[in-house]
C-alpha cells in the first residue's frame, strides 16, 4: 500500500481528533459540556485499552494463552468492587484542586515538594517504557502496513533520520501541545481532550470488531469452524489452556494484582478517572460498563489469535496478526481501518499520558526549580502564567523524545505486552502511598518517601537494567551471576526466590521492600503539622464537611493576593476567583482590605489548580504572615463537626423519645380517665344499690311510725322486711368492702393446706337448709381420696357456697338441679357447679364477673319471680378471691344438667405435707 | 277513687307503696317492670304513675316517652321514683315530661302528698274542661 495513502489517512485522523478537541473545549467555555455523560466517562477510562491491547493482547494470547485476560480482569475488579474508594479520590481531588497522581499523594503527605518531585521522576521513567511501545506499535504496524509481505525487520537499519518512529514521535508531540496547552485551566481539567479520547475508544473498538467479525465470518464460517480447525491443529489448543500462564499460579495472582494497581496508579488513569472526572455519579455507570467495554475489545483476541496462527502465521510476528490476517487476504480497506484503530488506541494513551506528565514535571519538577530563584517571583511586574504553558510544552516533547530513545535502544529485544508490564510494575509503586494514605491517618510522608524510592530501586534492579542488559547494552553476566558476583542479588531471583515470573517477581519484592518502609517509618516517626492536617483531610475525604474548611489564618491583603495570583494565572482566571469571592468588590492590586481566610483558601486552590498544590503552598506562604491552621485547629474543628452531629443525632433520639413519652402519657391520661369513669360508674352503682334496701327500711319505719293503727300481722310483716332489707344493707356493704380489699390487694388471705374434698361437702351441707327449701336436688360428686390445695379454708368456702347459692337461684324454676362436682385435671383441682337453668349466653360469660352486671333475662315475658337480683357483686368477689388464691374461675359450656357451668380451678398440694423443721431434723 | 299505678322492681318498695297509697284512699295497681306497665296504662287508664327509673327490660325513661307520645296519656300525671340521685337523671325524666321526681329513699308523708296534689290538680283541670 502507497505511503502517501496511509500517511493522508493517518493525519485526516489526526485532524479530525483535534476538531473534536477543539469543539469539545469551546462547549466547556460555553458551559454545555459534552463529556458531563456516564458514557463518556466510561469511554475515557477505556485509554487504558492502549496499541498494547489492539495489537499486543493477540500476540499475548498466542504466546501464553488467557493471561492477556488478566490484564482486562484487573481493572474490571477495580471498577466493580472499588468505585467507593474512587469515589473519595475524586472528593478529595476536587475539594483541593489536584492536578495529577503527583499532586495527590504529595498533597496527601503535607503538600510535600520533594515527594511530589519524586513521584514524577518515577512516572516518567515508568511510562517511558510505555510511551515507547506505543511508538513502536505506530512504527511496526505501519511498516506492515507498506512493506506487506515484507517483515518490518526487513527494513530496519536505516539511519535514525529516516527512522519513522522519531517523527511520529515528533509528531505526535507537536499533536499533544495542540491539544493540552493550548490555555491554562485553573482548574486542570482538558474537555476538549476527553471528548477526544472517548472518540479514540469507540475508533478502536469498532476497529477491532471489524477485524474479528471478518476473521470469524470471512475468513472461516463462523466461531464453531474456526475452533475446530484450531482443534486439528497440532498444540494450538493447548497454547490456549490455563497451563500456558507463565508462572502458574502465583503469576495469574501477581499479573491479576499488577494490572489493578496499574490500574488505578498510571498517571493518565488517575487523570481520567479523577482529575477529568465531571460529577462523581457517573462513576456508579462506569463501573459496569467499563468492565463491558473490556469484554467488547478481547471478545475476538483468541479467534484472531488461532487463524494467525492456523493461516501460516509462524512467517509472521504474533503482535501484528491484526493487520496480516486482513492483508493477506488481498483486502485494502480492512487493513487501513485496523491501522487507525490501532493509531487510536496509541494515540489515546500518547496524549493522555503526556499531558498527565508535563502538567507533573512543569509543576513539581520544574516550577519549584524557578520559585528558588527569589528575583522569579519577587518582581511583581513579570508574567508567569506564560512560562508555565512553555515549560509544559517542552516537557512533553521531552517525555516524548524520551520514549523515543527508549524505543531505539531496548524496544526491539521486548514483545508488546512485556515492555507494559515494565511500566505497570513502576506505576504500582505508587499503589501503597495512594490507598494506604486513603485510610490510615498514620501514614507519613518520610515513610511514603522512603517506600517509594526502595521500591523504585528494587523495581530498576528486578526489571529496567535487566532489560537494558537483554538489549546489549550492558552484560548479560549481571543476569546470570548478579551485580559483583553476588548470587542473591540475581535480578530475575532475587534472594533465590526463583520459579516465578519476573514481573510477579519483581512486584512482590518491589511491593514488600514499599510497604515495609511505609509502615515500619511512620510507625516510627512523627508527621509534621501540615501532614497531619492533610492526612485528617484525606482519610475523613468522605465527610461532607470537612473540605469546606478554611485553611488558613495569618493575614494578607487582596491586593497583594491580587498581585500573585495575576501573575501566575493572568488577569482573567484572578478576576474570575476574585469575583466569585465576593461579586461586589472590584478586585485590584491595591485593594489595602485584609483577606479573609475563605479568600487565602480559594487563591491557594486556583494556584493549586496550575501549580500543584506544593508549589502553590510555597507561594501563598510568601504574602501571607501567620501560619496555616495546625492539626489542632483542624481536628478541633473535625471534632465540632463531630461533635454538632453527635448532638445533632442525640437531640433526634431524644424528640423520638420525647415523642414516645408523650404518646405513653397520653394512653396512660386515657386509662386514667377510662379508670376514672368506672370508678364514677361504680360510686354510682353503689350509692343505687345502698339506696334500694334503705328505701323499703325507710318507708317501712315511716309507715310502722305514723300508722300505730296497722293490723298485728301486717306489722310484723313489715318489720321482717325492714330487718331483712338491713341485712341485705350489711351484706352489701361488706361485699363492696371485700371488692375494695381485692382491688387494692389488701385483703388478707390466710392460705393453708387443707381438703377441698372436705371444704365441699362442707359448703354444700352449709347450704343444705336453703335448697330445701327451695326444694332444689343437689347431686353432689367427689374422689375418693383427699383434695389438697393451699387455700384460704373461709374465703374458698365463701366462694364455693357463694356458687351453689346462684346455682339454686337460677335453677330451672320447675325441677330445680343443681350438680357440685370435684375431680382432677392435669396439675389442678376443678369444682364445677352447674344448675339446669337457661344457662348463660356465651356473649354474657365475662360480663357476670363485671360488677354489679345483672343478667338480661331471657326466658319468660319479664314477670319472672323466679329470678332474684343479686348484689351483681359475688361472682366479681369470688373471682378475685380465686386470683388470689392462684386459681381459675370461669364460665364454661354446661355438661350435665345444660344450665349454667361454673368451674373453680386450684393447683394441687403435694399429697404429704411438707417436713416441718423439727421432723427434718 | 282514683287509681294509681306502682311500677318497680323491688318488690318490698311495691309492697311499701301499695300500703301509702292505698292508705291514703287510693286504688293500687302494681307492675315489676316497663312493658307490663304500658299494658296496664292502657288497659286500666289510671289517675298518676309512679314510675322507677331502673327498670328490668323498658327503663322507666322509655316508658315515660312512649306515654307522652300517645295523645291519650299527654296529661297523665307521672311520677319517677329512682335511686340514681343525679342531678342529669331528674333533668331528663323532667325533659321527658315527668311531672314530678322523686329520690330514693323518700319521704313517705312528701311522696303521699305530692300524689295527692298531682290528682287534685288532674281532676280540677278535667272539671274545667
Amino acid at each position: 500500500m502507497s505511503d502517501w495513502v496511509t500517511l493522508g489517512v493517518a493525519f485526516s485522523y489526526l485532524a479530525i481528533l483535534f476538531l473534536i478537541a477543539a469543539w469539545g473545549d469551546r462547549r466547556a467555555e460555553q458551559g454545555r459540556s459534552v463529556i458531563n455523560s456516564p458514557v463518556v466517562y466510561t469511554l475515557s477510562i477505556a485509554v487504558y485499552c492502549t496499541a498494547w491491547t489492539f495489537y499486543g493482547s493477540v500476540g499475548r494470547a498466542t504466546d501464553s494463552g488467557p493471561s492477556f485476560l488478566l490484564i482486562y480482569l484487573g481493572p474490571t475488579l477495580a471498577m466493580l468492587l472499588g468505585w467507593m474508594m474512587f469515589r473519595k479520590m475524586i472528593r478529595i481531588a476536587r475539594a483541593q484542586r489536584i492536578t495529577s497522581i503527583a499532586d495527590f499523594i504529595s498533597a496527601r503527605y503535607g503538600k510535600s515538594g520533594p515527594l511530589a518531585a519524586l513521584v514524577t521522576l518515577i512516572a516518567v521513567v515508568a511510562i517511558m517504557p510505555y510511551i515507547a511501545l506505543q511508538l513502536k506499535a505506530i512504527t511496526v504496524s505501519h511498516a506492515v502496513l507498506s512493506g506487506y509481505p515484507l517483515l518490518p525487520t526487513d527494513i530496519s537499519g536505516e539511519n535514525f533520520w529516516i527512522d519513522k518512529s522519531l517523527w511520529i514521535a515528533l509528531v505526535l508531540a507537536v499533536f499533544t501541545i495542540l491539544f493540552g496547552t493550548r490555555h491554562l485551566d485553573a482548574s486542570e481539567r482538558h474537555e476538549g481532550m476527553v471528548a477526544a479520547i472517548a472518540f479514540e475508544s469507540i475508533i478502536k473498538l469498532v476497529a477491532f470488531l471489524a477485524l474479528g467479525l471478518f476473521v470469524v465470518f470471512s475468513l472461516y464460517q463462523g466461531p464453531a469452524d474456526l475452533f475446530r480447525q484450531a482443534a486439528d491443529h497440532p498444540g494450538l489448543i493447548d497454547s490456549m489452556g490455563l497451563d500456558a500462564v507463565p508462572g502458574g499460579a502465583v503469576g495469574w495472582v501477581g499479573t491479576l494484582v499488577l494490572a489493578t494497581l496499574a490500574f488505578i496508579t498510571l498517571p493518565r488513569q488517575f487523570q481520567v478517572l479523577v482529575v477529568e472526572n465531571v460529577d462523581e455519579q457517573h462513576l456508579k455507570k462506569a463501573s459496569w460498563m467499563f468492565p463491558l467495554y473490556l469484554v467488547a475489545i478481547n471478545l475476538f483476541v483468541i479467534p484472531v489469535a488461532f487463524a494467525g496462527v492456523l493461516l501460516g502465521g509462524a512467517a509472521q510476528e504474533p503482535d501484528s496478526f491484526v493487520l496480516t490476517l486482513p492483508l493477506a487476504a488481498g483486502l485494502e480497506a480492512l487493513p487501513l481501518i485496523v491501522f487507525i484503530g490501532g493509531l487510536a488506541a496509541a494515540t489515546g494513551m500518547v496524549i493522555v499520558e503526556t499531558i498527565a506528565l508535563s502538567t507533573m514535571v512543569s509543576n513539581h519538577l520544574v516550577m519549584p526549580l524557578l520559585l528558588r530563584w527569589k528575583w522569579l517571583h519577587l518582581d511583581p511586574s513579570r508574567n508567569l502564567s506564560g512560562w508555565l504553558l512553555g515549560i509544559r510544552r517542552i516537557a512533553i516533547l521531552i517525555i516524548l523524545l524520551l520514549g523515543y530513545l527508549y524505543h531505539a535502544l531496548i524496544g526491539e529485544s521486548y514483545s508488546l505486552v512485556t515492555i507494559g508490564l515494565v511500566s505497570f510494575a513502576a506505576a504500582a509503586q505508587f499503589a501503597p502511598a495512594l490507598l494506604l494514605g486513603l485510610y490510615w491517618r498514620g501514614a507519613n510522608g518520610l515513610g511514603a518517601t522512603l517506600g517509594l524510592i526502595g521500591g523504585f530501586l528494587v523495581w530498576a534492579h528486578t526489571l529496567l537494567i535487566p532489560g537494558f542488559a537483554q538489549s546489549g547494552w550492558l552484560s548479560m553476566t549481571l543476569i546470570e551471576q548478579g551485580p559483583w558476583g553476588i548470587e542473591w542479588l540475581k535480578p530475575y531471583s532475587l534472594f533465590g526466590l526463583e520459579g516465578w515470573d519476573i514481573y510477579t517477581h519483581s512486584l512482590f519484592w518491589s511491593l514488600l521492600v514499599n510497604l515495609g518502609f511505609l509502615i515500619g517509618i511512620s510507625l516510627f516517626t512523627r508527621q509534621n503539622s501540615l501532614e497531619q492536617t492533610q492526612a485528617a483531610l484525606f482519610t475523613e475525604g468522605l465527610r461532607p464537611d470537612v473540605m469546606q474548611t478554611p485553611l488558613w489564618l495569618g493575614q494578607t491583603t487582596r491586593g497583594e493576593l491580587y498581585q500573585l495570583l495575576n501573575r501566575y494565572l493572568g488577569v482573567n482566571t484572578t478576576f474570575k476567583v476574585f469575583r466569585n469571592f465576593d461579586p461586589e468588590r472590584k478586585p485590584g492590586a491595591d485593594d489595602e482590605l485584609i483577606a479573609p481566610p475563605d479568600l487565602i483558601g480559594q487563591a491557594e486552590q486556583a494556584l493549586t489548580g496550575a501549580l500543584g498544590s506544593a508549589s502553590a503552598r510555597v507561594l501563598i506562604n510568601s504574602v501571607v504572615r501567620g501560619e496555616a491552621l495546625d492539626l489542632e485547629a483542624v481536628l478541633s474543628i473535625l471534632d465540632t463537626t463531630t461533635q454538632t452531629l453527635e448532638y445533632n443525632k442525640r437531640l433526634e433520639q431524644k424528640s423520638t423519645e420525647l415523642a414516645r413519652i408523650g404518646e405513653e402519657l397520653r394512653s396512660a391520661n386515657e386509662r386514667l380517665r377510662e379508670l376514672d369513669r368506672l370508678k364514677d360508674e361504680f360510686v354510682a352503682m353503689v350509692s343505687h344499690e345502698l339506696r334500694t334496701p334503705l328505701t323499703s327500711i325507710r318507708a317501712f319505719a315511716e309507715i310502722l311510725r305514723d300508722s300505730p293503727d296497722v293490723a298485728t300481722d301486717k306489722k310484723n310483716h313489715f318489720l321482717g322486711v325492714i330487718v331483712k332489707e338491713s341485712e341485705r344493707l350489711s351484706r352489701l356493704i361488706e361485699e363492696i368492702l371485700d371488692l375494695a380489699r381485692l382491688e387494692s390487694g389488701r385483703m388478707r388471705l390466710n392460705p393453708e393446706r387443707l381438703d377441698f374434698k372436705q371444704l365441699a361437702q362442707d359448703s354444700a351441707d352449709a347450704i343444705t337448709q336453703l335448697y330445701q327449701e327451695g326444694q332444689v336436688a343437689l347431686a353432689v360428686e367427689l374422689p375418693e381420696d383427699a383434695a389438697w390445695v393451699v387455700a384460704d379454708p373461709d374465703r374458698l368456702q365463701q366462694v364455693v357456697i357463694n356458687l351453689l347459692d346462684n346455682a339454686r337461684k337460677f335453677a330451672d324454676h320447675n325441677q330445680p338441679q343443681v350438680k357440685l362436682k370435684l375431680q382432677t385435671w392435669k396439675k389442678h383441682w376443678r369444682l364445677s357447679v352447674e344448675d339446669n337453668g337457661p344457662g348463660i349466653a356465651e356473649e354474657e360469660r365475662e360480663k357476670v364477673f363485671e360488677k354489679f352486671h345483672q343478667i338480661q333475662q331471657q326466658h319468660g315475658k319479664g314477670n319472672d319471680k323466679s329470678r332474684p337480683r343479686g348484689s351483681g357483686l359475688g361472682l366479681p368477689i369470688s373471682r378475685g378471691i380465686i386470683a388470689h388464691l392462684g386459681g381459675r374461675l370461669w364460665v364454661e359450656n354446661p355438661q350435665e344438667l345444660q344450665g349454667a357451668r361454673l368451674i373453680i380451678e386450684l393447683p394441687r398440694a403435694p399429697e404429704q405435707p411438707p417436713p416441718s423443721f423439727e421432723e427434718s431434723v | 277513687m282514683a287509681r294509681v299505678l306502682v311500677v318497680d322492681d323491688e318488690p318490698n318498695i311495691v309492697l311499701s307503696l301499695e300500703f301509702l297509697m292505698q292508705q291514703a284512699g287510693f286504688e293500687v295497681t302494681t307492675a315489676e317492670d316497663g312493658e307490663k306497665a304500658l299494658e296496664l296504662v292502657s288497659s286500666i287508664n289510671p289517675d298518676i304513675l309512679l314510675l322507677d327509673i331502673s327498670l328490668p327490660g323498658i327503663s322507666g325513661f322509655e316508658v315515660l316517652e312512649n306515654l307522652r307520645g300517645q295523645d291519650a296519656f299527654k296529661r297523665l300525671p307521672i311520677i319517677m321514683l329512682t335511686a340514681h340521685g343525679r342531678e342529669v337523671e331528674k333533668e331528663k325524666g323532667l325533659a321527658l315530661g315527668a311531672d314530678d321526681y322523686v329520690t330514693k329513699p323518700f319521704s313517705t308523708q312528701q311522696l303521699v302528698e305530692k300524689v295527692t296534689k298531682l290528682i287534685q290538680e288532674k281532676e280540677g283541670g278535667n272539671k274545667g274542661v
